[in-house]
């Protein structure tokens, strides 16, 4: 009982320290988005007051009086640390801007793109877990088999195929010779299948190796061959002593898993017009919208940091032996 | 990358043995490396002079790939495209690999206060995602072949400086280590002898993931128009330009997405399968 509650806290202790890290590098995303996104406003060509102006009262009212005017208003005159550190102000306080192509503040922007980027991140994720896992476990059972010849195969394509190709291909397939599924967009029915199996057929491809290598050691280790040998049938010991230590390295590896993710995120939206972040983020490069890059950049590092403090938390709860 | 043990980092790995698969590997990338070296100079045809008669021209004896939708030389094009992707790649990596190696080194041989200092610097770029950095950095100057080469290779270094600052920390330690340094032999003397024969076969792992990492990272923002721009030969702005014209010459844009399927199946096929699985 006291041993329990010591191991406890110490499992508690990781998970804090864990989290602290993870809040670590929110504020160094945060430092080195909101650090470059200012260096953009400066290197962009022309000259900054001018532009302001122009985006302010339209093109044809921009006089000398009206750009002093906002460079006065605004401080552009100052060296740059000061005006650096500005932004940084603004930015602890969470003031994003407004974006200069369509006026609303960039929160406002973001608030309707998180909502179809969590969506479809969830979705992929959840069928990279449901397609990866289970086809490592079935390829593990049997190792050198005809399964796990035939995923090591599909994996080793689907590994080289970039996100992009690959959701082009199911567009050919399923959209243009099939005519199940739409295209592209959001409104639509069931728009967000493709993307969504693009990327997990991409996670899945690794995750699928990841678990079948688990598994065959699982299969290996001595624990398990006890479990037969006390008299379990073999998908009674896999229930009870495989499956939750297979999940340990699958779990651990979501964390590599999720670079791909977000990384994916941005270049799948693009491809099928999906309203998320990632397409946001893309589009705002396209008309040199800072506020808009900086915003977007912004919640998609944070939305990585949360992903992974969650899977911190999951390995924690998962392997008791803080290996994790 | 995972823990490195002691095991993992002392063990010699000469048993590893050549299989079929990595062969395969070997031969698809040297038909690539083929395209991107002598192509160029074979062909000797500008990739960008026009044909405006003959676009969407089949292909011919003359003319293998035919012409593309502006009736350049298709062909020429993809050579020349290649040759760019597979050039950023190196450079990349190697920017990124030597600077990796020599402060990893310098972070397991020094210690202290450096080491956390260094290793501080890597989380620092780990905390985005490596594509995320590449594309803030397109944004500093959209368009450009530079901020592609710095943000893939800033991306990429932290892997190196991990692996080596890991293995250097149990190499450093070891006895056969100790004993060079007791016997006098200068630094230079032990990174030749002992470092650098037992992380090769990982860094050549890691350069081979660097190298699809930067050929992807390229053709994947050159696809959705943030890498380089339109007339430039290159595999991803190709695809995207020859994509609508996919039901009359299917050939145009098959070129280039095969190009990029080899070069990143011979990489992923020349790792050993214990690495690639």
């Amino acid at each position: 009982m006291d041993l329990n509650r010591l191991l406890s806290a110490a499992t508690r202790r990781r998970l804090l320290l864990a989290l602290g890290q993870r809040l670590l590098q929110a504020a160094l995303v945060a430092l080195l988005v909101g650090t470059l996104c200012f260096f953009m406003t400066r290197l962009l060509p022309g000259d900054m007051a001018y532009r302001i102006a122009a985006g302010r009262y339209g093109y044809d009212m921009v006089t000398t009086e009206a750009a002093l005017a906002v460079r006065a208003e605004l401080g552009l005159d100052r060296p740059w640390f000061m005006a650096l550190s500005e932004w940084w102000g603004r930015l602890l306080h969470l003031d994003l801007g407004t974006s200069q192509v369509t006026a609303l503040p960039v929160l406002v922007e973001i608030a309707h793109q998180l909502g179809p980027t969590l969506r479809l991140s969830l979705l992929a994720m959840a069928l990279s877990l449901a397609i990866g896992p289970t086809a490592g476990v079935l390829a593990g059972l049997h190792p050198g088999g005809w399964l796990d010849r035939a995923t090591l195969a599909v994996s080793v394509v689907l590994r080289a195929l970039p996100s992009f190709l690959l959701g082009l291909l199911l567009v050919l397939l399923f959209s243009v010779q099939l005519g199940a599924l739409p295209a592209a967009g959001h409104g639509d029915h069931g728009g967000i299948l493709l993307p969504a199996l693009t990327l997990a057929l991409g996670l899945a491809a690794v995750s699928c190796r990841v678990t079948r290598d688990a598994m065959v050691q699982v299969r290996r280790s001595e624990y398990f061959s006890f479990a037969l040998t006390k008299g379990l049938t073999s998908s009674q010991a896999l229930a009870r002593h495989g499956l939750r230590n297979v999940a340990v390295p699958v779990v651990s590896y979501l964390g590599v898993q999720l670079v791909m993710l977000v990384e994916g995120v941005v270049l799948v939206e693009t491809i099928f017009a999906w309203p998320g972040i990632g397409h946001a983020l893309v589009h705002a490069i396209f008309g040199r919208d800072v506020p808009m890059i900086q915003g977007t950049a912004l919640v998609l590092g944070l939305m990585f940091v949360l992903f992974n403090a969650l899977v911190d938390a999951a390995c924690a709860f998962l392997d008791p032996r803080g290996r994790a | 990358m995972s823990r490195l043990s002691a095991s993992d980092v002392l063990v010699d790995r000469a048993a590893t043995r050549w299989t079929c698969g990595q062969s395969a590997g070997l031969l698809l990338l040297l038909a690539v490396a083929l395209l991107a070296l002598v192509g160029p100079i074979a062909i000797d045809i500008d990739p960008a002079r026009q044909h405006l008669a003959r676009f969407l021209e089949a292909p011919s004896l003359a003319q293998p790939l035919g012409y593309d939708q502006l009736g350049r030389s298709m062909l020429a094009r993809l050579a020349h495209g290649t040759r760019l992707s597979l050039s950023l790649a190196l450079v990349s990596v190697l920017s990124a690999a030597v600077p990796g190696f020599v402060i990893g080194l310098l972070a397991a041989w020094c210690g202290g206060w450096t080491e956390r200092v260094l290793a501080a610097l890597a989380d620092a770029v780990l905390a985005l995602p490596g594509l995320l950095l590449v594309l803030l950095l397109a944004a500093l100057a959209p368009g450009g072949f530079w901020p592609l080469y710095v943000g893939i290779s800033l991306a990429l270094w932290v892997e190196y400086f991990r692996v080596v600052r890991a293995a250097c920390r149990v190499l450093l330690a070891s006895p056969q280590v100790e004993a060079s340094r007791l016997l006098g032999f200068e630094p230079a003397y032990i990174i030749r002898r002992h470092v650098l024969p037992a992380l090769l076969p990982r860094l050549l792992t890691l350069m081979r993931f660097g190298l699809a990492g930067a050929v992807l990272a390229m053709s994947a923002l050159g696809f959705v128009g943030v890498g380089l721009q339109p007339p430039t030969p290159e595999l991803g702005v190709m695809m995207i330009e020859l994509l609508p014209y996919y039901r009359e010459a299917p050939w145009l844009v098959g070129a280039p997405v095969l190009v990029l399927f080899m070069t990143l199946l011979g990489l992923l096929l020349l790792s050993p399968q214990k690495e690639a699985a």
